[in-house]
């Protein structure tokens, strides 16, 4: 029934079929291109809006150079910075572990979002649970980070404590790449650690690199 | 064979997870929950009735020596579209199957009943065949599913009834394979009466 396998049959074959499967892929990729786009930027705009505080509004993405750091958008209200929402990766227990990070402008951590992870379901996975106690604390942490076993304030999971560390190490890179910015860009000598008497001067200069950047 | 038989052939006789043991890849890895396998289940049987429907009309035309490249194109072609589309559409059934639906294009089920089936009878009843066997692989799927969820996390399609966890190992996986091993020796000893 089927025909022969001669040279030129199997070539006109394969080229035949081949030729129809490009064809009908180029055009449902052309259908679901808008779409697929469309759903990839819905969810990073509610990824972005899930750790940074109502109100105001997001930037264009930055780049970023620093170790771990994706990149960050900056929220504005009225020309002035009221948070960062930075995309920071730490290596966890089975790979990367992507967040977005939501810090206010002196350091403090808003509310942070898993983007990607690889942890164990049931054990390290849990660090994507919404409500759970490990993520509750983030909200508003201006503590030490590092987990309590390694002398900070941060409440591990339970039986996953490098899923608690890569977080943490994740949270700590976001918060360090925004106290480089403001406290960098406020006064020179102004240090980043003395956050009470800075951060005054801190959200009232904060706007300037913003609108510095807004132009590269 | 009636018509009929065809269906219901896909659902026991042939049963693709317990009887003839096919797939065994997507059904142990991405049975963690009812919603993934039942997902996962209908992904499969897409692909499956496609490209059951374009092997058995293209089957006369093609070559002995190259019929297999020509059916893994017919079925990577389809499996690429439902990506796309499911991208498009379903963004967070994409995201939990992820990687299990590219690798659809090696599922031995699909180039198995290409070859055992549809590139030897006609369209119609090569739809048939899919559509069994691929309600087959849907049901057992979400059956693993169940189970898992169940033991695993108290939860029936996302539906708590017992609060906190339930038995790790289950959502894991030697969950997995230990939940197989026991539908198959019960499913085998039903079919067998």
């Amino acid at each position: 029934m089927a025909a022969k396998s001669t040279l030129t049959n199997m070539v006109l074959c394969l080229f035949g079929v081949c030729f129809v499967c490009a064809a009908l892929l180029g055009a449902v990729f052309v259908v679901t291109k808008a779409p697929i786009e469309e759903a990839a930027a819905a969810e990073a705009r509610a990824s972005i809006a899930k750790v940074l505080p109502a109100g105001g509004e997001i930037s264009a993405e930055m780049p970023s150079d620093a170790e771990g750091i994706g990149g960050y958008f900056v929220q504005t209200s009225d020309g002035a910075v009221t948070a960062y929402a930075v995309k920071s990766v730490a290596g966890g227990f089975g790979g990367p572990l992507a967040l977005m990070v939501g810090v206010l402008p002196d350091g403090t951590v808003f509310n942070t979002s898993v983007l990607s992870h690889s942890e164990t379901p049931g054990l390290g996975a849990k660090c994507t649970e919404e409500g759970s106690r490990f993520r509750e604390q983030w909200k508003g942490f201006s503590g030490a980070l590092s987990v309590k076993k390694d002398g900070g304030d941060v409440d591990a999971i339970t039986a996953s404590t490098i899923t608690s560390r890569a977080y943490t190490k994740a949270v700590a890179q976001a918060v360090a790449l925004v106290k480089g910015m403001s406290g960098g860009s406020a006064v020179h000598s102004a240090t980043a650690t003395h956050e009470p008497a800075q951060k005054t001067s801190v959200d009232g200069t904060a706007a300037a690199p913003k609108t510095k950047e807004d132009q590269l | 064979m009636s018509k009929f038989s065809l269906i219901t052939k896909g659902l026991l006789k042939e049963n693709p997870t317990f009887v003839l043991v096919l797939g065994m890849c997507p059904t142990l890895a991405t049975t963690t929950s009812a919603m993934n396998g039942l997902e996962m289940g209908l992904a499969t049987m897409f692909v499956l009735i496609l490209s059951n429907i374009v092997i058995s009309l293209i089957a006369p035309v093609v070559p002995d020596k190259v019929h297999i490249p020509v059916y893994i194109v017919v079925i990577a072609t389809f499996v690429t579209v439902l990506q796309l589309v499911m991208q498009a559409y379903t963004p967070g059934a994409f995201k939990t199957l992820g990687l299990f639906i590219p690798l659809i294009v090696v599922n031995c089920i699909i180039l198995g009943r290409a070859e055992a089936f549809a590139g030897k009878n006609s369209v119609w009843d090569s739809a048939l065949d899919g559509i069994g066997i691929g309600i087959g692989f849907t049901l057992s799927l979400t059956v693993i599913g169940i189970v898992r969820e169940i033991l695993g996390s108290g939860a029936v399609f996302g539906w708590k009834f017992i609060s906190g966890d339930g038995i790790l190992a289950f959502v894991m996986a030697p969950g997995a394979f230990i939940v197989l091993g026991y539908l198959m020796v019960l499913f085998n000893k039903i079919a067998k009466k």
